[in-house]
């Protein structure tokens, strides 16, 4: 069974307040603030893209777990913000930790659940014995129109986990639940996405995760009450706590692992930067489960046993890095963007 | 920059790997053949050293015009920094108030874009520098 060795983190140090983007554009501040359950969000530096973040993410996993990067068998890089539309951004990261040249290397692309596709890879991987480690990462620097209502969520942050034969919790089991819903997408050559409206709630999000989740616990006989901790994709903070509650979930066990409210939506990185909060904190004998969801649109679930090896495991406090921020206003946010052309 | 010269330099730019002399042991960044001390002696006796990315902020300046490939992007601050090994990079210092910045200020290595060929061409990643936090 595989299993995590080890995770990393990054967050983009500059904040910008859902007040301050309202008042740009009219609106009240506290209401949408509010209404979405989000604060503020991460806005990545005017040198920071999705590589930049996934190198930082990828050198945290390398450095907790201590393991020789050259074991690293195959490197996926998950996001829809890639640098490059041809040019892998895992090439640019397995050369960052000196993981090359004997690994497979490549890029994912499913909105927001690309870094979890790459887990599964991983896993399957690990499992067939075809590696000794493989790392996943989900990261994102997320493009939105101005005035756009994804402009107050879309935000920059990545997580990199690291999975082998032993480590530091045990992956249970996987599945994933797909279909062809476009409720969110964005055609070749343009600067932002564009989306279905209030599409995106209930025959998206909502029945992926929903039935992901459910699929995952009647398979490996679990109910809700059981876990210590759940994680769900934060697209804002509204919506991970009503899915939570609609699958028997309490608000204590998703609020570990929600981010949102304190750095927007993350896209590729969110779930994945979620579970690596609840790792931060877990103990041995946890049981956490961990749902994520990409546009377009699919779920993949997972069922992660927490065991002793993590009281050894030097962990991150992603947390603490966080907390060190500095807000900018409007202005520089677009600025940092390079709106300005 | 161009394309084949950072592909070369690419150990160097993303993890500082520079050369230590196996003859004196001092360590030289960027990377060299001979060490100009031992000289003769040195030759086929240079190994690869990575540096450990932290150091000290022994000068710096603020550019507010900048050159037009970082158009848009100033102001910003370029410092040269003394490496705890021994020897001295020139690097930009982020994530940090222009005001902040001082001579002695502690920092350590990062990942970052540098540069880019405009729209079309090649982006150029390698470090940059942030205040180190203990
Ligand atoms: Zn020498």
């Amino acid at each position: 069974m595989a299993s995590i060795v080890g995770y990393g983190a990054y967050v983009p140090r500059y904040r910008i307040k859902v007040e301050e983007i309202a008042r740009i554009w009219g609106r009240d501040g506290k209401s949408v603030s509010s209404g979405l359950y989000v604060f503020e969000k991460s806005v990545p530096a005017i040198d920071e893209d999705t590589a930049t973040i996934s190198v930082e993410a990828a050198r945290n996993a390398v450095r907790s777990s201590k393991i020789d990067a050259k074991k690293i068998g195959a490197i996926y890089v998950g996001s829809e913000s890639h640098p490059y539309a041809v040019k892998p951004t895992a090439t640019i990261v397995a050369e960052a930790i000196e993981a090359t040249p004997e690994l497979t290397a490549a890029d994912y692309e499913f909105a927001c659940k690309a870094g979890t596709a790459g887990m599964q890879n991983c896993i399957a991987l690990v499992e067939s014995k075809r590696i000794t480690y493989g790392m996943a990462i989900g990261a994102d620097v997320a493009q939105a129109a101005p005035g756009d209502a994804l402009e107050y969520t879309a935000a920059a942050g990545g997580a990199a986990f690291i999975i082998g034969n032993e480590g530091i919790a045990e992956i249970n089991d996987t599945i994933s639940f797909t279909t062809d819903t476009p409720d969110f997408w964005r055609r070749e050559g343009e600067p932002y996405p564009g989306h279905g409206e209030r599409f995106t709630g209930a025959p998206a999000y909502f029945r992926h995760i929903v039935s992901a989740a459910k699929m995952l616990m009647e398979k490996v006989g679990m109910k809700a009450s059981d876990y210590d901790y759940a994680v769900f994709h934060q697209p804002n903070g509204k919506f991970p706590m009503r899915v939570a509650k609609m699958l028997g979930f309490e608000k204590k066990q998703i609020e570990e692992g929600l981010l949102c409210p304190i750095i927007g939506n993350t896209y590729s990185g969110s779930t994945m930067l979620g579970l690596a909060c609840v790792l931060d904190v877990a103990k041995p004998g946890d049981r956490i489960l961990a749902v994520s969801y990409g546009s377009g649109a699919g779920s993949d679930a997972f069922d992660i046993t927490v065991n002793d090896a993590i009281e050894d495991y030097e962990r991150q406090n992603i947390r603490k890095m966080i907390e060190n921020k500095e807000y900018v206003d409007y202005g520089t946010y677009m600025k940092l963007r390079g709106e300005f052309k | 920059m161009g394309v084949p010269r950072y592909w070369r330099e690419i150990p160097s730019r993303y993890n500082l790997i520079g050369k230590k002399c196996g003859v004196c042991g001092k360590i030289y960044f960027p990377p060299r053949s001979i060490c100009p001390t031992c000289r003769r002696k040195s030759a086929g006796k240079m190994e690869d050293y990575k540096l450990d990315g932290k150091g000290t902020v022994e000068s710096f300046t603020i550019i507010r015009v900048p050159p037009p490939e970082f158009e848009g992007k100033s102001p910003y601050a370029i410092a040269l920094i003394k490496m705890d090994e021994g020897c001295y990079l020139t690097g930009q210092i982020v994530d940090c108030n222009l005001d902040d910045i001082h001579i002695g200020m502690r920092v350590e290595a990062c990942f970052r874009r540098i540069q880019e060929d405009g729209k079309r061409g090649a982006i150029y990643y390698g470090y940059k520098f942030r205040s180190l936090k203990s």
